[in-house]
Formats: C-alpha cells, structure tokens, sequence
C-alpha cells in the first residue's frame, strides 16, 4: 500500500483508452464499474474531443457481484460490436473487475464475435499508465501487422517509406509533433506509409510491413511495438528524439541513413526547408542573461532527457536537477543525469520531487502539471514539456515540440517565464528608485508577481491567501470546470502546506536586513537562505552586514 | 402524509456514465475543515479523484489514496497492517487532522478490506487527537452524491445525545454562504436552536435526540435520514430549498414544526422574495419555452426540474435520475407539470438515442457527453457545476437560473465564430 496525494500517471486501463481513443475502427469493452466513467472527461474535457471514446463499460454493481457479472460483460460486448460496428474489439478489466476475475478474452472469444477480439490483460496493481498504452498498441500490432512478408526490401527506385510510430489520445502536444515530423520528413525526401495508433485502422496497422522502417515519437507508448517489428520483420527504428536543433539534426542523420539517403545532403534540405531561428536567438546577446541559469526538470522520460540536453546545450543553462515519473526508463535517465553531474530523481511521489525542487532552489522548472503547481508555490517560473496533460497543453495554436518548429516554440515558452535580460539589469542597477522599490516586479510577471515575491518570505499564514489570488487561472480539467465564482474557487484558501517556511533560529541584525533589502527580490529569499545556512554551519548567531557578504562569497566559489 | 403521487417511471438499465461517491470527498472536504479523507483503494480511485477535483493542485489535500498493491493482494502484506502504517505516516504529516475517514473503494470491498475495524483499531490508538471513522465510497456501491450520504450517515452514531427543548438540524453540505443565509431566516423566524451535518467543524458536531427536527437540505440523503431517525429525530417532509418556491416551502416545513405564525414568516421572506422574483425576471425571457432533457447524476434532477419547470416556463423533454426517493421526494414530484418523462438508473447509449432524436434546447449531463453533444450542435450545461455552486435558497436562485442561461447567452454572443471541431483532424 502506498500513499498517493497526487499521481503522475492513471492506471493501465487509462493507457489502454489512450490507443483505443486515438485509433479509428476499434472500441473497448471494459469491464468496470460507474465511478471508472471519469476516463472519459479526460478525453472529452481536456483534449477536447468531439467524440465519446470508443468506450463501453459494463458499470457492474455490488447486487451483481453475486450474480452474473460475466453475463453482463457478455451483453455489453455484443451491444457494442452491433451498436458500434467496429473492425476489431478491444476487452479487458479495470483494477475491480481484475480482482473477479471473469476473464474478458475468454469471455469475448466465447461469443463467436464477427470481428477480431484483441483481449489486454493489464494488471492494474502493477503497472501505469503508460505502460497500459504500449502494451495494447504492441497488442494491436502483434495480431494486425502481417507476419507472412519480411519487411520490404529497399526499392532504390522508388523513394523510402517508413512508419510513424507513438502519437496518442491525451499525449503531450502529440497532435502537432506529428505535423512537424511529417513536413520533415517530406523535406528529406521519405514517405509516410502508416501512422499509428493516430487516426490509424486495423487494417492500416496490417500494412506496417509495407515500410522500410520505423520512426518513433515517444518511446514511452511505442517502444514495445518498435521492438517487436523489430524483431519479427527486422524492421529498425529511430532512436532519437526529434527535439531541440541539435536533437532534431541528429534524428535527421538517423533517418536518413535508415532510409539509404546521404545524412549531409538530408540535413541540409531539412534545414532549408525549415525556419529555425532558436539557434540564433539563443546567440543573440540579449540572451546572454540566460548563461547558467539553474534549471530543475521533471517528466517523462523522453521529454526530460530531450528537455535537459536542450536546456544545456542550446541555451546554456545548468542543470540542477533531472528526474522522471517513468520507472521503466530509469535507466535512460540516470545516464543522462550522470551528464550534468547530478542525483537523479526517479519518484512518482509528488510530494518527494516538491522537496527535490525546493531543496535545488532552481530558476525555472521545466515540468509537468504538477511541478508547475510546486513552482508556483515557491515562486520559481515554470514551463511545461510533459504529460500528464492539462487542458491547458492543447493549444488552439500550433505548438510542437519537435523539430526545427518545436525548437522555436520551446525557446519562446521556456525563455519566456524568465527574467527579460535588460530589465533584470534595471532591477538590479535602481532597486532603491521608489518604482523599482523593493516589492516592485519585472513587468511580465504581472500583478501576481509582489505577491509571489511576499509568498517566499512570509509566514505559512498569508501564503494562503497568496495561493488563493494565483490559484484561479491555474486550474487543470476544471480550468474549465469551474467558474470563477464557485464554491470550489474557495478551496484555494486551503493552500497553507505545512512546513512551507520553516522558522530559523538566527536573528538579523538592523544592518544586515537593510542590506538584504538592496538585494533585488528574485534573489533576495535566495541570500537569506543562504546567509542563515551560512551562519547556521559557522555558528553565527547574529547576522550582520559582513555575514552577508561573507556568505555571498562563500557561496559564490 | 398524503398518498404516493401516482407518477410514470421509466426504469433502464444498462452503461451507466456517472461518477461513483468518492466524488462527493471534493465537496465535503472543504465542508469539514479539519477532516482528512483516505481512501483505501487503487490507482483508478486517486486517479478519478484528482480528474474531478483538477484545479486543486496546489496545495497538499486534505484527502489521498492508499493505492492498493500487488504484495496487499498476494497477501505478501498483511493489508491491516499496511493500512496502519500508512495511517500513521499521514497523521504524522498532518498533525493538524482532527477526523479521519476511511473511504471504501470498489477494489477494498472486494478483496473484503473491513475498514469499519480498521477504523475502530485505529480510532482507539489516536483518540481523542483523531476520530476515525469509515464509509463506503466505492462505484459498486454508491453513485455520485451517495458518498455524501455515507459519509453524514456514518457521523450519525458520533452525534451526543441531546433532549429537552426541540431543535432544528439541517443536514446535508450546503456552501458556507447558503448555509449562513438559511440560518439567518430561520432565527429571524424565532427558530433560535439550530444546527447543521456537516459541520464545519470536526469538534462541532451537533448533537441529536428524540426532540431533533430535521430538514434535508439535498435530496440524496436516504441513509443519513434513516440513521437520525433511528437516534429518535424526525425528518420534516419538505421540497428542497431551490428557487422561491422550494425554499419558502422548506421553510414552510420548519414554521409548521416549530409553530411560527403564518404572518411571521411571510414577514421574514417578502424581501428576499422580492428580490428572488426580480432576478428570476430577468432571467426567464432566455428560458421560458425552451425544452431541456436532464441525464443522470446527482439526483438534484427532479428538484432542479420543478424550479426550471415552475418558475422559469422551461419544458421537460425528460428528467433522468441515478435514484428516486419517492417519500423524499413527494411532495417534488406532486410540483412536476403531469405526464413528463422520468427514467430512473440509465442506458447511456439509448438515452442519448432518444436525446438525439427530441432534439432538446438544452441538456443537462457529465463531463464526459458535454463537448460531444455540443460538437452536435446541442446545448449543455454540465451537471457537476451544480453540486459545487451555491444554487439553494432565495438569493441564489437568480444565480441557479443564470447557470442555465449562460449557455444560450454564450451561444448568441460567438454565433459565427464557432466551426466543427477539427482537433483531431489536424493531422
Ligand atoms: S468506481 Fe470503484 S474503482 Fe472506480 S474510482 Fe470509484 S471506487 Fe474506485
């Protein structure tokens, strides 16, 4: 038993609706009870869909329990492949329905159905979310793709065609990635046989064959389908995640010479056909204010890994902190970590990775939902580069991640929440001019900004009331949901977390507080941190103006 | 009390799309201040918790999940005694709880997790620091606002004995705003002793006895009913306190039981009143005539549909409900203009069938079915915001009738501006 305030990802069955969601011409049957119906908000709110998933759940109660859940189950299967028509069935159990045990897939075969039955097994006790999507898409692709013909051999005469491979329901900018990833790829001379699951049929999925090889997007959903292909048709892969300039380069090289295609040449029709302008915006000298800038990330496996190279190698931050939800990727994080000198962080504890982020003292989070919430609480800007979606990552506009394209969005809505270069250096030259007075904030900030500046230094008591003016904007499915003036919006007032700020022993002297005053507020929480741990280790028990400077310079090293 | 109203019932069965009681910890734990809600479940139960309640992340809750693993259900682990442990890591977190409830899920009923003893072990170890008490939240058991009811239900045996002078207690969660207003007119009326279940707080449970009167102000609280009068109180028929008419007979109720003079309480409510009617007024051009059609889900179904009926001339296409309290509801259901269509439990795949086919103005559902019969050109409002708004008594029911105007009104102001869904066409 674990105890769970938050999660970072639904249970298996939740993957698993993922696929069904995304694709055309399947449905699921799950066997389930009423309250598992929330699933369907996620798609319907969040993404925003026009469409019910292709969902039927039996929604079995505690007076059929004794009874004849399997007859129910039965009767629900056979409703949906009438109602629905579909090409192929889905079935399988939620965590309730695993615990009796009726077995879907025998119950589903027994039913001599005119379609294909793909039974899932998924053991909600064990494993997440998305886990539960790729293993029903390697399903799918176990029993579609055909087996008799080994991957088409290359036809020199004809240009290459490869699959797209991982895009789903309620993935993180999946629906534009995949635009991006296709213009790519026609600017490099490849053609596209499938794309699946988006959008894709059982049928098409019988075509996969048909191509030379595979692209995958997220490995996250698609890497256990890859590697059967794999396998099976000795249909290779990319490896590579298109994100960044130099990840999307490299992707480029990758493709290319999986495609027989010269990786010089491809790069340079890529490049052309694109409109990068990160690069140089990163070289530009207004953006020389971002050198070292501390930067803590959390996500997904592939989206933080992809995340801290772009974060190092494009515009010259440090990474401070990398880490992931994603236990089966462990692996691949700890190396890149190893990379920036740091401890990795593999938890799919909320309340393990705010501590984390509070104890890096970071200054931007790169992160899901949830490390947006924990950056907000301590006053550190965020950005988003992972699921677990919000609707807030379905953008009306396009928004990619990947590519030349998503490089461009990614230095916008990462450099963004940031200090602007030049007004960080007025700050810093007239914090005593009555405007730039102590509690004034850089202008894109906004008004929440003083308020965010007091909630660092002020007792747990007012962080409440803090949390309560911030916390409208932020809602996640209920952004929508609720409206401003209902009496949910109250339960921000809850927001006092315990143990926020903790009360130090140290005193300040007069001296010592009029000069951390002159310390402009986006540092300022910072030094007095600092100096108090300083003079904790040193056994000071007044601080003055020279403890100040001498722990500036202790910490400056 | 009069006959039952001979009144058709449809009755279906089939895919049911409503949340299950754990739904009802989003309310009540802003009710409660001081109460933590665990449940005792699996992944799926923490999950549909933080997809209902989404925009509170961002303060550490008062509720969570112990999730349920493989070593509970292999046994590996004595699941009592994982329950203990985690029990206690959280109250060490959170010195500040002073009521823990143990919330029964689906996966805990099955694997026959008995909370309630898992709650009196644990109640004996932290008493009087922490109460723990248990109910059943579970999808197997309860829909929706159910869970409310078993949570008030499983207070009941903790209220203190009280006799003497008669006493009002009005039960069920109402906002802090409406609850306030409510009281304010019935000591106005010279009710001077009452009390509400919830309280807001823990330590402030009222107490009950064969002299307690009760009002129910929500209409899912067939359990709590049962159990207070089983303590010696009576339950004070009434409709529910929605729109002028269903609060001032809700009053009505309790004038009658505590012997107020007619002309008291008509002096009490002609100004809230008045200003009840000048605010529906503005509001009934947008509704009056337009056809709605209610889905399943809170069973505020029927009530909301008198009010919408009665005092706003909106036409029931059909008035579907999860359950139907007849004696709860009786004197709601003699109010419905005759002959409309209820259907108690659901077929969401035939319910909406029929929906497409009356063309309704409006529909009234989840979350799930709102954005597709919208991208069908159907008009929704979603249910949920009325179980989270303040929507009773006389000055919110020009806002209760807004709620379903907003709709239309949005609708008028961006005609034009909208196109088909094209989302996941993009690609
Ligand atoms: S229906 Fe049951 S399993 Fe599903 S969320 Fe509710 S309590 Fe948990």
């Amino acid at each position: 038993m674990k105890l769970a305030v938050w999660t970072y990802e639904g249970p298996p069955h939740v993957g698993a609706m993922r696929i069904a969601t995304a694709m055309k011409g399947v449905h699921y049957v799950l066997h389930a009870p009423q309250g598992d119906t929330y699933a369907d908000l996620l798609f319907t709110m969040i993404e925003r869909r026009s469409e019910r998933p292709p969902v039927t759940y039996t929604t079995f109660q505690a007076r059929d329990l004794g009874g004849d859940t399997a007859e129910l189950f039965k009767n629900a299967a056979r409703d949906a492949v009438n109602r629905f028509k579909p090409q192929a069935l889905l079935v399988g159990a939620s965590c309730t329905a695993e615990l009796i045990q009726d077995d879907p897939g025998g119950l589903a075969e027994a039913l001599d159905l005119p379609i294909p039955v793909v039974p899932l097994e998924l053991p909600s006790y064990q494993k997440k979310e998305n886990w539960g999507a790729a293993e029903t898409f390697y399903q799918l692709v176990r029993q579609f793709a055909r087996r008799d013909a080994a991957a088409a051999p290359a036809d020199t005469s004809r240009s290459p065609t490869c699959n797209i491979l991982g895009p789903t329901g309620l993935g993180f900018r999946h629906r534009d990635d995949l635009v991006e990833v296709r213009r790519l790829l026609a600017a490099m001379g490849v053609e596209v046989n499938v794309v699946a699951p988006w959008q894709a049929t059982p049928a098409d999925l019988a075509r996969l064959p048909d191509a030379g090889f595979n692209v995958v997007l997220y490995p996250e959903t698609a890497g256990a389908a890859a590697t059967y292909l794999k396998r099976t048709l000795g249909q290779a892969h990319t490896r590579i995640t298109p994100i960044g300039v130099k990840g999307t380069d490299a992707f480029v090289r990758e493709v290319a010479e999986l495609a027989g295609l010269d990786p010089e040449a491809t790069l340079v029709r890529a490049r052309a056909a694109s409109n990068s302008r990160s690069g140089w915006y990163s070289a530009s000298v207004d953006a020389t204010y971002l050198t070292g800038k501390r930067v803590f990330i959390f996500g997904d496996a592939s989206h933080a890994i992809a995340a801290a190279r772009v974060a190092a190698d494009e515009l010259g931050f440090k990474v401070v902190g990398l880490g992931t939800y994603s236990r089966e990727f462990a692996r691949d994080v700890r190396e890149a970590a190893a990379l920036y000198g740091v401890e990795p962080l593999i938890s799919d504890d909320y309340l393990e990775v705010e501590a984390a982020v509070a104890q890096a003292e970071p200054e931007l989070v790169l992160g899901t939902q949830m490390e947006r919430h924990i950056a907000k609480r301590l006053a550190i800007p965020c950005a988003v580069i992972s699921a677990p979606v919000h609707v807030q990552d379905f953008p009306a506009r396009y928004s990619p991640q990947m590519g030349y394209e998503g490089a461009n969005v990614l230095f916008d809505t990462w450099v963004h929440p940031l200090m602007m270069g030049l007004e960080e250096h007025l700050l810093g030259m007239f914090r005593n001019d009555f405007e730039f007075h102590a509690d004034a904030a850089a202008s894109h900030l906004g008004a929440t900004a003083p308020a965010a500046h007091r909630m660092q230094e002020a007792p747990a008591a007012s962080v409440a009331s803090v949390v309560a003016e911030q916390a409208a904007p932020a809602a996640a499915v209920s952004a929508a949901t609720m409206p401003a003036t209902s009496a949910l919006a109250a339960t921000a007032l809850e927001a006092a977390t315990p143990g926020a700020a903790a009360p130090v022993a140290v005193v300040w002297a007069p001296d010592a507080e009029r000069e951390l005053g002159k310390i402009p507020f986006f540092v300022r929480a910072k030094a007095r941190r600092n100096t108090e741990r300083f003079a904790a280790q040193q056994g000071i028990a007044v601080i003055t103006q020279t403890t100040l400077y001498e722990a500036k310079a202790h910490y400056a090293r | 009390m009069n006959a039952p109203v001979a009144i058709e019932v449809m009755r279906e069965r089939g895919q049911r799309e409503v949340f299950c009681g754990l739904t009802g910890i989003i309310w009540l734990h802003r009710k409660i201040q001081d109460a933590f809600f665990l449940v005792v479940g699996s992944r799926t139960c923490a999950h549909l918790i933080q997809s209902a309640a989404g925009v509170m992340i961002f303060a550490e809750p008062r509720f969570a999940t112990a999730i349920i693993d493989d070593r509970d259900l292999a046994g590996l682990a004595d699941a009592n005694e994982e329950l203990d442990r985690v029990v206690d890591q959280l109250l060490a977190r959170r010195p500040d709880i002073r009521l823990l409830f143990l919330v029964g899920s689906c996966p805990s009923e099955v694997i026959k997790l008995d909370l309630s003893r898992a709650a009196e072990r644990l109640g004996a170890r932290y008493l009087p620091q922490v109460r723990v008490l248990n109910y059943s939240g579970s999808g197997i058991e309860t829909t929706f606002t159910q869970g409310e009811d078993a949570c008030l239900a499983s207070l009941v045996p903790q209220m203190a004995v009280v006799s003497g002078k008669p006493e009002l207690l009005i039960v069920g969660s109402l906002a802090d705003v409406v609850e306030d207003q409510l009281v304010g007119l019935l000591h106005e009326m010279g009710i001077d002793r009452v009390s509400c279940l919830p309280p807001r707080r823990a330590g402030e449970l009222p107490a009950v006895g064969p002299d307690t009167r009760f009002l129910l102000a929500q209409p899912f609280l067939a359990d709590t009913a049962r159990a207070l009068e089983a303590r010696g109180a009576r339950l004070l028929p009434a409709p529910f306190p929605l729109g002028i008419e269903g609060t001032r007979g809700w009053l009505e109720a309790a004038a009658r039981a505590f012997g107020v003079p007619a002309e008291r309480l008509d002096a009490v409510v002609e100004a809230p009143i008045a200003r009840a009617r000048a605010a529906l007024a503005r509001q009934r051009p947008l509704l009056e005539g337009k056809r709605i059609f209610f889905f399943p889900d809170s069973q505020l179904e029927i009530p909301l549909a008198r009010f919408l009926a009665r005092e706003l001339g909106m036409q029931l296409v059909e008035v579907g409900t999860p359950y139907l309290h007849r004696a709860h509801l009786q004197q709601e259901l003699e109010w419905l203009p005759p002959g409309v269509q209820i259907v108690e439990g659901q077929d969401v795949d035939l319910q909406l069938e029929r929906c497409r086919a009356a063309r309704p103005d409006m529909v009234v559902c989840g979350l799930g079915l709102a954005n597709p019969l919208e991208a069908e050109g159907i008009t929704t409002k979603w249910s949920i915001e009325l179980v989270f708004t303040p929507i009773q008594g006389f000055e919110q029911a020009g806002d209760l009738a807004e709620l379903f105007a907003r709709p239309f009104v949005r609708r008028g102001l961006i005609a034009g501006a909208t196109r088909q869904p094209v989302g996941e066409q993009a690609a």
